[in-house]
């Protein structure tokens, strides 16, 4: 299991999202300019403000030359992750439904938060129990994601809502508490909490592994197959 | 062409940068004052206009969320 990690002018996670995805494969970056995935497995997009975000966050990223193969790969089915500003660049290039807004209060918040596994059937969540509670930290103001209320209500009834924060314990102001959405394929996952921040004991959690590890069974089912 | 292109949030969707200038503005003696929105302005030069709203909805704007208008200078 080879994971790649994007590397965009401006990122900020991407290695602790390698060091995240080296404790249960091999993990790789990958640069926003190579057109090239180099075989990887899995795709991650991490957080940081790519491209410095100037515009709109992630607005500018998903022209980015990898992007389109990302794109490519999305498209055959490959697994992709997006973290925070990888959410927001996989909402802008049309591969999450959905945007994030700026947080309701104006402000950045940094900060420990629980969240609530929705739904466990999917190549992101299957190593969680439905309803189990994680303890990922979340560091982002532009976070609150919105979609309009039919797209809201068609994506809870297909089970596309992976997370949610737990209650009272939403940072942002999403709409419906919404932490975390995959496509419909459910091949492509963005959430804004940072679980590649939440892999040691030493800081506190380990939570956030189960995301990395719940991709790594799923790879892995599918090679068996 | 010199154009301008305003881009705000759409009408239903919660701005809170609208909120908070419209709870600013009554402290500092402005009554009357409501639906505030706060967006951006972008000015640009371009040679055909035509590709104006191309321009707007796959990057200016994010039409998810956003309203954009088209003001050419002039008009």
């Amino acid at each position: 299991m080879k994971f790649g990690v994007i590397r965009f002018p401006g990122s900020c996670d991407e290695v602790d999202a390698l060091q995240a995805a080296a404790r249960v494969g091999d993990a790789v970056l990958l640069w926003h300019a190579d057109r090239d995935l180099h075989g990887v497995d899995a795709v991650v997009v991490p957080g940081g403000f790519s491209y410095g975000d100037y515009l709109r966050a992630g607005a500018i990223a998903r022209f980015a030359p990898v992007m389109e193969e990302v794109s490519e790969f999305a498209n055959a089915g490959g697994l992709v992750l997006g973290i925070c500003n990888g959410f927001q660049v996989l909402c802008e290039a049309g591969l999450l439904p959905g945007a994030l807004l700026p947080n309701l209060s104006l402000r950045f918040v940094c900060r420990q938060v629980g969240l609530e596994v929705v739904d466990n059937d999917s190549a992101f969540t299957r190593a969680c129990d439905e309803g189990q509670r994680l303890s990922i930290p979340v560091k982002h103001t532009t976070g609150r994601f919105y979609a309009p209320a039919d797209e809201l209500d068609r994506l809870e009834a297909a089970g596309q809502v992976l997370l949610r924060y737990a209650p009272g314990e939403n940072p942002n102001g999403s709409l419906r508490d919404i932490a975390g959405v995959r496509n419909e394929r459910g091949n492509v996952f963005g959430l804004m909490p940072h679980p590649e921040h939440a892999v040691d004991p030493l800081t506190g959690s380990t939570d956030g592994l189960k995301i990395f590890e719940s991709m790594r069974t799923h790879v892995a089912d599918r090679v068996l197959v | 062409m010199r154009a301008r292109v305003l881009v705000r949030p759409k009408e239903g969707i919660l701005d809170p940068q609208g909120q908070a200038v419209e709870r600013a503005l009554p402290a500092l003696g402005f009554q009357g004052v409501s639906h505030v929105h706060v967006g951006r302005l972008v000015e640009l030069e371009v040679d055909d206009p035509a590709r104006l709203p191309e321009m707007c909805e796959r990057l200016l704007a994010n039409p998810l969320i956003e309203e954009y208008e088209i003001v050419s200078e002039g008009s």
